[in-house]
């Protein structure tokens, strides 16, 4: 191989490996996140007219982003998360490290949960958050069960150690499942 | 041997301070952030023990300086021809081993009275733990901000603020620094030398400002991306303007009167700030940045780098990464005329 | 030629037709393989000496051009050429890639380059595992800045202080990263240390007893020793907070809350610290006694002593780790201690300082460009020196830690202490590397820039650190006035930039169109100079027997020579550790591709392991195949290759059969 291809080879290579590690490593202190605007067009109801609309996948980004996770898991702690969902384990609220979603595992469901708010005591933090601030906790509450890359989850954080670390986390596939009679609203 | 200890240091302080009047103003950039203004007991002792150094330091260096440059004016020049001398004459192998012998003597000498100076200095400025009733504070360092708390024996009487310190000349104060992150640093040059804060090492530091005046102060050891802004401001004034500080501190604001006050203190109330900070008489108490109830009069935001005007008020609240990126604080979106109530809110809380 | 000083007509072995006869059969053995596959195989130490320092010299141009920027960025306030965390990622890899990828390798290469050469032996003790370390150096270096522009460089300080670098702040792989690049680069440092050390202790020619061996030697012996009581402090270090950090690992090391301490890294990280910078000095101050010796024309003044404050250097080095701490809640008692151990190191230092001084005094000069280095040298690592005695005052230090001022102190001792020596050094032996002389001219104006470059951008940092300017700060307000002195600096910091751009244009018309060099240009009087410029693949047809210090300079008309060790595959003469009496013949490894392979596999099994712990065991069992492949077959052809001398003796003095009784005894 000559001078020249060998040189072109190498940064060939350093530019594949920059595609891929690129966005674990972002530091994007003003990136723009998923529009919250379409968050709010979820269908609350499977009838429709005609034939059934796809259901737009929404991917949050932060999902790769180690700096974005590292954000919400300090969202967590700040907001009080713990207060009802301790580390995960939940206690006055459910669980977030097991498989088991009452509203729903995609990225735009658990937005909708923080911003919205659910009955019997979640509160609606929408305005009092910022949009991106929300994607973060929503990236992060995935983590914990999980479900996001292990190299750009969170490591131990600097505690007594209550629980596994979100990057030694095995993938808790998330379960449909029903609403508990406590979640129902009133009929 | 203490008496002659003393006689010296007293000798050399006098040159010292002599000296520096005549070097100091050479060297001093600004009279607020400074180790070499000094306006604090400590920090006083700490610039005459670097005097002491600076000018025994500085002699040595001219000896070897001079040595050299007669070495290289008065040695023949010569070609990588000349003979090699394998064999030099015995008596000036001698008398140079003689000479240096003296040389290492006098370094001996002078070390070790740089070394029992430094440790005299350093158990002076320790001192301070032993006063009575010093004013007790207790520094929380965060990423990237101050925490100050004022701690009273009637735990009802505490102040909270962030990023300033307001102290009465004079009295010594005792600070207890944590951090509930990563190290900082806690300095302030004019006052005395710096003391990291340590997660889960609570360290007691005891100081005194014995200058009236305002200085600043800033974060010593590298702390993440806004390290370079996390500062504080250090006013020292009279026992009588603290005490009508703290007691003004102590006053919750009452409820604001105004319509557009009322406006803003609403859209304060409903929007993200209430999340994370906290105005006392409000039902706004957030712990993860700075208390606001007396924040307007402070005179710097942002962790002392950012002047405490309307208009940097807009641009920190609407756009806070573009000043500090890196920190906590989201960008916020609001409507001219919010910010406008919002603002005027913020400015009222004196 | 190589056979200076020889009396043919004595001798019946040493004929004319003889040595041409050896001299081809040693060509043809020791030739180093040529094209670019054969190139990767090679394991000359001389090869892989200047492959290493030339490594080393782009690390430092690469490292250098951060610096300038971090300049640029300083120059004024709220400055926005670089934002925060590119500043950090910045300051971080110019401080990583200079002390890690620079400064300690180019010492260990001039080493690797120089030690056999002056001691009189062919080839280093382990030539592949010499050759192993280039690479895993040269994979460390290679890793740490592609992790830079590919923005996972780190970002946290090359100190990395925990929690900062922690699991829990320190966000991503960056760390990791830098930690296995550490470790990495700390695995090289070793290799070279044990091959200097051996090769000093095992292969010296005889009659070159351990108080006969250049100070040079001295200085790269005592270094290796100190690596290899540091280094591992620093892996250990990395290790652990790889481990704190890792998937599926996540221990608690550094975690006060399960029974850690972030204090301990900050100990473990200095212990292997402090020593470093010694490991980067004291191999300079080789340096400085190798050219006032020849250019001073005379021999040093104080042997005995310097070798000495070396060794004392190298131990009280080791005592003065807690002065990075000072501020650190730590017992004030116990931090008093290393004030007074902080300023003993001085002594030791001095000593050297006047033993130059009068080595300089009493000497003729001859003044070329190595000997101005070193007069720079002195004029700056002195103020390095004295500054340093301030920050050893816990008092005072409580003022001037993490400020500017420590910055100006470290690139004072650094840049005067190790940089200055090395351009010198450079200098003094490109014409023995390469064949040619560096311009003097180009020298001169080189030095001029550099010396003026340097002390524009850091004297004016002992300033800003006194007015409260802390470090690693990636701009400042207006309202501090610290302006001006930075903007001094970024002008200095660019004449420093073009100091070393004359000194590489230097080198590379010198390589062209320098004036040819004979053997010993200088009138040296290390062995090296008794060889030809650049020394042949086996360095010396007959090795020496020495018979002075100065060998050169003291070798007589019919000095002896050692003959009779084989031609027909890599055999050197191994000496006693003391008295350097020849003991027995050893045979070396040739050219091999395993060594690259081997640091493949290593380089691959750290860096996977900043990912996954299952790069461990994989790595184990690749590592296991080459070893294999490493030790199957000798590429000496399955003969043993320690021999020993009755039943193949050597030959020393014109001739006479040498027996091993007699060897010990005679020299």
């Amino acid at each position: 191989m000559n001078g020249r291809h060998r040189h072109l080879l190498f940064l060939l290579t350093f530019i594949a490996f920059g595609a891929w590690s690129c966005e674990r490593e972002e530091r994007g202190f003003r990136v723009k996140t998923p529009d919250a605007n379409r968050v709010q067009t979820i269908q609350l109801s499977t009838l429709q007219p005609g034939a059934a609309s796809p259901t737009p996948v929404l991917v949050n980004e932060y999902e790769h982003n180690a700096l974005a996770l590292s954000q919400g898991k300090q969202l967590f702690q700040q907001m009080n998360c713990v207060g009802c969902h301790a580390n995960g384990g939940g206690g006055i609220g459910p669980a977030l490290m097991d498989a088991k979603w009452i509203y729903g595992a995609q990225p735009e469901q658990i937005f909708a949960t923080v911003t919205q708010g659910r009955p019997n005591g979640m509160p609606a933090f929408g305005g009092k958050l910022a949009d991106y601030q929300v994607w973060q906790l929503a990236a992060y509450v995935r983590s914990m069960s999980g479900n996001v890359p292990k190299d750009a989850a969170p490591g131990r954080n600097d505690d007594m150690q209550i629980k596994e670390p979100e990057n030694s986390k095995d993938r808790e596939k998330p379960e449909n499942s029903t609403l508990p009679k406590s979640a129902e609203g009133p009929q | 041997m203490k008496k002659t200890g003393n006689f010296n240091r007293k000798i050399l302080g006098m040159l010292a301070a002599l000296a520096s009047f005549i070097f100091a103003p050479a060297c001093r950039l600004n009279d607020k952030q400074s180790a070499l203004e000094s306006a604090g007991i400590q920090a006083d002792r700490l610039e005459s023990l670097w005097w002491l150094f600076f000018y025994v330091c500085a002699v040595v260096y001219v000896i070897v300086m001079i040595v050299l440059l007669a070495a290289i004016l008065k040695t023949r020049k010569v070609t990588e021809q000349a003979a090699p001398d394998v064999k030099p004459d015995e008596r000036g192998e001698r008398t140079a081993a003689n000479i240096i012998k003296g040389a290492v003597a006098i370094t001996v000498i002078t070390l070790f009275v740089l070394m029992l100076s430094s440790f005299r200095t350093g158990s002076a400025i320790n001192d301070l733990q032993n006063s009575p009733e010093p004013l007790s504070l207790k520094i929380t360092g965060s990423q990237f901000w101050w925490n100050v708390t004022y701690v009273d024996t009637v735990p009802s009487n505490n102040i909270q603020t962030a990023n300033e310190l307001h102290l009465p000349v004079g009295r010594p104060v005792k600070v207890e620094l944590t951090s509930t992150d990563v190290i900082h640093s806690f300095w302030m040059p004019n006052i005395h030398g710096k003391k990291d804060l340590v997660p889960n090492y609570p360290t007691t530091f005891y100081f005194r400002p014995d200058t009236v005046g305002t200085y600043t102060g800033q974060c010593a050891e590298f702390c993440g991306y806004q390290h370079a802004k996390m500062r504080f401001n250090v006013v020292v004034e009279t026992e009588d303007q603290f005490e009508s500080w703290m007691a003004a501190q102590r006053q919750t604001p009452p409820p604001p009167s105004d319509p557009l006050l009322q406006k803003g203190q609403q859209i304060f109330l409903t929007s993200t700030c209430v999340t994370c900070h906290a105005i006392q008489g409000t039902p706004a108490n957030g712990q993860v940045g700075p208390n606001l109830t007396h924040v307007a009069g402070r005179p710097f935001i942002a962790a002392g780098s950012l002047p405490n005007t309307d208009e940097n008020l807009r641009s920190w609240i609407t756009d806070p990464q573009k000043i500090k990126p890196g920190i906590k604080m989201p960008m916020n979106t609001f409507s001219d005329e919010d910010l406008n109530a919002l603002v005027a809110y913020i400015e009222s809380l004196k | 030629m190589a056979d200076k000083g020889l009396d043919k007509k004595q001798s019946a072995i040493l004929t004319v037709e003889n040595l041409e006869q050896e001299r081809i059969e040693l060509e043809k053995t020791w030739a180093n393989p040529t094209g670019f596959f054969g190139q990767l195989t090679s394991v000359d130490h001389k090869v892989i000496g200047l492959r290493t320092i030339i490594t080393a010299f782009i690390f430092f141009a690469m490292a250098g051009v951060l610096a300038l920027f971090m300049r640029l960025q300083l120059m004024r306030p709220e400055n926005d050429i670089l934002g925060p965390d590119l500043y950090n990622q910045f300051f971080t890899t110019h401080g990583t890639a200079m002390m890690f990828l620079f400064a300690v390798p180019v010492m260990e290469g001039m080493g690797i380059y120089l030690v056999p050469l002056m001691v009189g032996t062919r080839n280093v003790a382990f030539p592949r595992m010499n050759a192993c370390g280039y690479y895993i150096y040269l994979f460390a270096g290679i890793l740490l800045f592609s992790a830079l522009f590919l923005n996972i460089g780190p970002d946290m300080g090359w100190f990395a202080y925990v929690p900062l670098s922690g699991p829990e702040y320190g966000v991503g792989k960056r760390v990791d990263l830098w930690s296995q690049m550490v470790s990495l680069t700390e695995i090289a440092a070793l290799i070279g240390a044990v091959e200097i050390i051996v090769t000093v202790l095992k292969q010296k020619a005889p009659g070159m007893s351990l108080n006969r061996i250049p100070l040079f030697v001295w200085a790269m012996v005592v270094t290796s020793f100190m690596i290899i009581f540091a280094m591992p402090a620093v892996m250990l270090a990395s290790s652990l907070l790889s481990m704190d950090r890792l998937t599926n690992v996540s221990t608690h090391f550094f975690n006060h809350a399960e029974g850690g301490d972030p204090i301990l890294w900050q100990h473990l990280f200095w212990f292997f610290g402090h020593p470093e910078v010694y490991i980067i000095f004291i191999p300079a101050t080789g340096f400085v006694s190798a050219i006032i010796t020849t250019f001073a024309r005379r021999k040093t003044f104080g042997y005995t002593a310097l070798v000495l404050t070396m060794i004392a250097t190298g131990f009280i080095g080791f005592g003065v780790w807690v002065h990075h701490m000072f501020a650190t809640p730590l017992p004030q008692l116990g931090q008093s201690i290393f004030t007074a151990s902080s300023m003993l190191i001085v002594i030791p230092n001095g000593v050297q300082i006047f033993c130059w001084l009068a080595t300089l005094w009493m000497g003729k000069w001859n003044l070329k460009t190595p000997l101005i280095f070193v007069l720079g040298f002195f004029a700056i690592f002195v103020m390095g020196g004295l500054t340093g005695v301030m920050l050893a005052s816990v008092p005072l230090d409580l003022q001037l830690h993490d400020t500017f001022f420590v910055v100006a102190h470290f690139h004072y001792v650094l840049i005067g202490g190790a940089v200055f020596p090395i351009f010198g050094a450079i200098y003094y032996w490109f014409p023995k590397f390469y064949g040619r002389m560096l311009n003097e001219a180009a020298g001169t104006i080189n030095f001029v820039l550099l010396f003026v470059g340097f002390n524009l951008v850091f004297f004016p940092m002992h300033i800003l650190g006194l007015n409260g300017m802390p470090r690693r700060v990636y701009t400042y307000i207006e309202g501090t006035n610290w302006g001006d002195l930075n903007f001094l600096a970024t002008m200095g910091a660019f004449t420093m930039g073009i100091a070393v751009l004359v000194f590489i244009g230097n080198v590379i018309y010198s390589l062209r169109a320098g004036t040819i060099a004979g053997p010993n240009p200088w009138g040296a009087d290390t062995l090296e100079w008794s060889t030809d410029s650049p020394p042949p693949p086996y360095n010396y047809q007959n090795i020496r027997v020495v018979q002075g210090r100065h060998a050169v300079w003291e070798m007589t008309e019919d000095a002896p020579v050692v003959t009779g060790l084989h031609t027909k595959f890599h055999e050197v003469l191994c000496t006693t550790i003391h008295d350097a009496a020849p003991e027995h013949r050893y045979q070396l490894a040739g050219p091999s591709i395993v060594p690259l392979l081997l640091a493949i596999v290593t380089s691959a099994t750290f860096i996977g392991f900043a990912f996954t712990p299952w790069a461990i065991p994989a790595g184990m069992v690749f590592s296991a195949i080459v070893f294999f492949a490493w030790f199957w077959s000798n590429s000496t052809g399955h003969r043993p290759p320690y021999s020993p001398l009755k039943d193949n003796p050597i030959y020393v003095e014109h001739g006479r059969k040498v027996t091993e009784k007699e060897a010990v005894s005679e020299i």
